[in-house]
């Protein structure tokens, strides 16, 4: 696993004072069916983009809150990463899409019978946003609601 | 919509208390642990579905061996 002493000396110092956000009481929502019957959905911040998206923006303040919707039918290794962080190695992701937005991986674990299926829109979001406010506010909301719509049973959250 | 995630740095999200968490043994930008290494990357998949099934929330388990 990482630890914060991976981190810059200016990401450590400025995550010591950083107010961590939480909801409570802890939201849960109980699995009713069997995973074998169970659609699911990626929620990636890896920062991916389809060839001919917009790119997510570096320049927004406090980080790009926008989302793009990836097809479960796109090529997932001809995504285009915009991730602004330089706080990791982006070498897996390039080598491998699949390291940010397992997709390929979800269609085997179908095939194989261990969920139902591979939800119709998977979501990339950007990471290393500081001030998640917006993210919480609009998009969070606005990504459940696309998610509820497509009848996921289970969002799986992959950061990066 | 039930969701678990996956987390690299479980001292944060010890602190965010999602509902569902598996911490992996992975460098930061390897949550799947390394690319180009299917048979892996279906392994945490698998282990990140099976919390889905836990209601003992908030759970912050390891990924094993």
């Amino acid at each position: 696993m990482a630890e914060t002493s991976d981190l810059s000396l200016l990401l450590r110092t400025f995550l010591k004072t950083y107010r961590w956000r939480r909801i409570e009481p802890v939201p849960m929502t109980a699995l009713v069916k069997p995973l074998a019957r169970c659609r699911v959905a990626l929620v990636s911040s890896a920062g991916f983009v389809v060839p001919g998206d917009p790119p997510f923006d570096p320049r927004v303040r406090g980080g790009d809150y926008s989302y793009r919707i990836i097809a479960a039918t796109a090529d997932v290794e001809r995504l285009e990463e915009h991730h602004r962080s330089d706080s990791f190695d982006h070498g897996g992701v390039e080598a491998d899409r699949n390291l940010g937005l397992p997709l390929d991986r979800l269609h085997e674990l179908e095939a194989a019978g261990a969920i139902g299926e591979v939800a119709p829109r998977h979501v990339s979001l950007m990471g290393s946003i500081t001030a998640p406010g917006r993210l919480a506010a609009h998009t969070a909301p606005e990504v459940a609601r696309l998610l509820a719509a497509d009848e996921v049973d289970i969002a799986l959250l992959v950061p990066v | 919509m039930v969701t678990a995630s996956i987390t690299m740095l479980p001292a944060i999200t010890h602190k965010i208390r999602p509902p569902r968490a598996l911490s992996v043994p992975f460098p930061l930008g390897f949550p799947l642990g390394e690319p180009n290494n299917p048979a892996l990357q279906r392994r945490v998949l698998r282990a990140l579905l099976q919390r889905t099934q836990r209601t003992d929330v908030p759970l912050l388990s390891e990924f094993g061996p």
